[in-house]
């Protein structure tokens, strides 16, 4: 990201000091820090309440075998907690899982995304009404998205066994199938939020100027051309931010399992939040369910470092 | 936006607190019972059941001459209601009553969340641990202390639709459903059906509901010599007989490869395929009965599920009524035993709706013996099954969930019963080596 390098302002005050001690700029600087830790206080205050203790809680406890209903930490458990969960079938499964997930959610949301708003941007009249049809699911609670996929899946009576049963197709139980439950939950997720990604890109696509496509018309570009050397690089900054956005929103899937398939059926969308949920609150075992946290912790910064080191390099070569 | 939403919510709650103080906020802020003469009572009954409570309930509030006399709250059951109770107990905000399973009651009163129910409390209800059916009571037994007030047992049953087994020739003079018994009988039964529906013999959810195909699994499970309860020493051990496990799975693919079951339905499902007469039985928990009397035109009946092995079984949990720990006064739990009377008095209310009353005086009573069809399936409590002892065991437990979800497998003819039986294994082996997280270390 860009850095903000303005100088800081020099204080008049400190050049017309009779004395002219150096100690008087950083009493003012102090001064300065001071009112700014009082603006930084209030979210200080919350951020450390609400994430920094917290995750710091979190990291103690993987250590210890402690339990939601017992007070104090409980025994030592030293590295067991983590033993635990790489020896555990589920713990794989729904590592997995989440990765499959944005796996098939990530790649759709983007691409998806960006065809549709280049598509409606391009439309003359009526656009408010392609803007609005996108972006309407998004704006729906993640219940109403699971009652309205559970029911288009239900198996037999459902929306889509029923259209599968007109074109004469054997009507697949998407929800209940194993190896259909991911896709499923895919779709749903897909349909629902893609029009927050759909809206950036238009954003994206009305910032740039149009002189840029008639230059690249009256040279003879084909429409083809111009989306692929004018729109896709003046969008590169966008595509940065949606892909970012939509793999940790994806790796932060909860709702939609737990709505959906309950990580069903057996364990085939069982995903790490659930399965976090699930040891932490349902079997009370805060230190396993910590272990289990810390290690998506790691997972989720691995990402996270690995884009950004793919980013920079992308930069380096622009 | 952090910081910004708490914010918001802060100066919410400032002019929540100075706009009025008996406000729920200022009660949440301070600490004090909303409304100190009202009962909070949280329960999981949907469907069927939650239509026939809110009658009972509104006969509460009439007796109490106040709609504000009762707070109750209606969940979602199986684990997350239980998160919910153990949560609010912890947190010292819990319900006046609640309602627990009494498989599920047990582990909440080894964690220390709930006060035991002494012979002075039940006398505050004009009641006595006599009062209750004896094993239905001791269900609720951890040590030597008592923690539950059983309201009801709910055994899993058959359900007919009449007129289709009238057609199949299974009804008899009588108009009742002739006795099924053994493997032959019940099948050529199902083939029966199978003929008159042009669909199915029977419907057994297995989509989203992995307890129906545990209830499914422990009922034929036991019914077989030999068996032997899937778990032991408090979920430390697994005992299970694993050769009749994988018969049972065996037996249940097998019905629904050759379409005598429904291989893939889900709960909700079951219940049209049956009235609309594409299905002429239906394995369901007694508690539907409401939602069948409620569909127009339908003759059905209720019978224990068919001995197709060596000896009748049936699996079951009952509903109790909890009193979980917090501060209280006498005057509270005055109240929140009056409340549970108040609802034991109505057992046979709560009967209409399908289950077996714990309350001995409304079991033996002519009024309960002369009920429609619940005096047919009655039989089925006295061979209950419970779920097996472990803290991740019980009603809509981690241990329903696991073993359900590959019976339900099997049945979809997604898994083989050894590939089940396997993950089965594979998937409670982590839940046999730890030890019970709810008791103290």
């Amino acid at each position: 990201m860009t850095t903000l390098t303005t100088p800081p302002p020099v204080p008049p005050s400190a050049a017309t000091r009779p004395d002219g001690s150096p100690d008087t700029g950083t009493r003012v600087k102090t001064r300065d820090a001071r009112a700014g830790w009082l603006f930084l206080a209030p979210f200080a205050f919350f951020y450390a309440l609400f994430l920094i203790v917290p995750t710091l809680y979190m990291l103690i406890t993987s250590f210890f075998n402690t339990s939601l209903v017992r007070p104090g930490l409980g025994s030592f458990a030293g590295f067991a907690n983590y033993a635990e969960m790489f020896g555990r079938a589920d713990f794989w499964s729904a590592m997995w899982h989440t990765l499959q997930f944005t796996l098939y959610t990530t790649p759709p949301l983007v691409v998806l995304a960006f065809v549709f708003a280049v598509l409606a941007n391009r439309l003359k009249r009526g656009q408010w009404f392609y803007r609005l049809a996108f972006f309407l699911p998004f704006v729906l609670p993640s219940a109403t998205i699971g009652l309205i996929w559970v029911f288009i899946f239900t198996p037999g009576t459902g929306l889509w066994p029923t259209v599968q049963g007109w074109l004469g197709m054997e009507p697949t139980a998407v929800l209940a199938d194993p190896s259909w439950a991911m896709v499923g939950i895919a779709i749903a997720t897909v349909w629902w939020t893609i029009g927050f990604n759909f809206v950036l890109y238009l954003a994206g696509l009305q910032d740039i100027p149009r002189e840029l496509y008639e230059a690249a018309a009256v040279d003879g570009a084909s429409p083809w051309q111009q989306i692929r050397s004018i729109t896709l690089p003046l969008l590169s900054r966008t595509t940065t931010l949606v892909v970012l956005l939509q793999i940790i929103a994806s790796l932060k899937i909860f709702d939609q399992v737990y709505l959906m398939t309950q990580g069903g059926p057996g364990i085939s969308t069982q995903v790490a939040l659930t399965q976090i949920a699930a040891i932490g609150f349902t079997d009370n075992r805060i230190g396993a369910a910590s272990a289990f946290s810390v290690l998506l912790f790691i997972v989720i910064i691995a990402i996270a470092l690995i884009r950004q080191l793919f980013e920079r390099n992308q930069d380096r070569s622009a | 936006m952090l910081a910004g939403g708490l914010a918001g919510a802060g100066a919410l709650g400032l002019t929540g607190g100075l706009s009025g103080c008996g406000s729920p906020l200022a009660a949440g802020v301070a600490g004090t019972p909303l409304n100190p003469e009202s009962v909070t009572f949280w329960n999981l009954f949907g469907g069927g059941d939650g239509a026939r409570l809110q009658t009972m309930l509104d006969v509460y509030r009439e007796e109490q001459g106040s709609p504000e006399s009762l707070t109750a709250a209606t969940f979602a059951w199986g684990n997350p209601y239980y998160t919910k109770v153990v949560l609010a107990t912890l947190g010292n905000k819990p319900p006046d009553v609640a309602v627990a399973h009494a498989t599920r009651a047990t582990i909440l009163a080894e964690a220390g969340l709930l006060e035991p129910i002494t012979d002075d409390l039940l006398g505050l209800a004009g009641l006595s641990s006599s009062s209750f059916t004896e094993s239905v009571w001791e269900a609720g037994r951890v040590g030597d202390s008592y923690y539950t007030i059983p309201l009801d047992t709910h055994p899993y049953v058959l359900f007919y639709n009449a007129e289709v087994c009238q057609q199949a020739g299974l009804v008899g003079d009588d108009g009742k459903l002739v006795t099924i018994e053994g493997r032959e009988a019940f099948e050529a039964a199902l083939t029966e059906i199978k003929g008159v529906t042009g669909d199915v013999g029977m419907v057994c959810s297995n989509v989203g509901d992995t307890s129906g195909s545990w209830r499914l699994f422990q009922t034929l499970y036991w019914q077989m010599d030999g068996a032997t309860d899937f778990l032991a020493e408090a979920g430390q051990q697994l005992t299970v007989n694993e050769e009749l496990a994988l018969a049972t799975m065996d037996y249940i693919g097998g019905l629904a490869k050759s379409g005598l079951i429904t291989p893939t339905i889900d709960y909700a499902g079951a219940g049209t395929k049956l009235f609309t007469g594409k299905a002429g039985f239906q394995t369901q928990g007694e508690w539907e009965i409401t939602t069948a009397q409620g569909i127009e035109g339908l003759t059905f009946g209720m019978v224990p599920i068919p001995t197709v092995f060596d000896q009748p079984a049936a699996q079951a949990d009952s509903h109790t009524f909890i009193i979980p720990r917090m501060e209280r006064t006498d005057a509270q739990r005055e109240l929140a035993m009056g409340f549970v009377k108040s609802l034991l008095d109505q057992s046979l209310t709560w009967a209409e709706g399908g289950h077996v009353p714990a309350l001995k005086a409304t079991l033996e009573s002519p009024e309960y013996q002369a009920l429609e069809p619940q005096a047919d399936y009655a039989s089925a409590a006295e061979i209950a099954k419970y779920d097996p002892p472990g803290w991740y065991s019980g009603s809509g437990s981690t241990f329903e969930n696991i073993v359900g979800a590959q019976i339900g497998l099997v049945q979809q003819q997604l898994a083989s019963p050894q590939q089940a039986l396997d993950a089965i294994k594979e998937q409670l082996r982590t839940y046999l080596d730890t030890p019970s997280p709810v008791l103290g270390s």
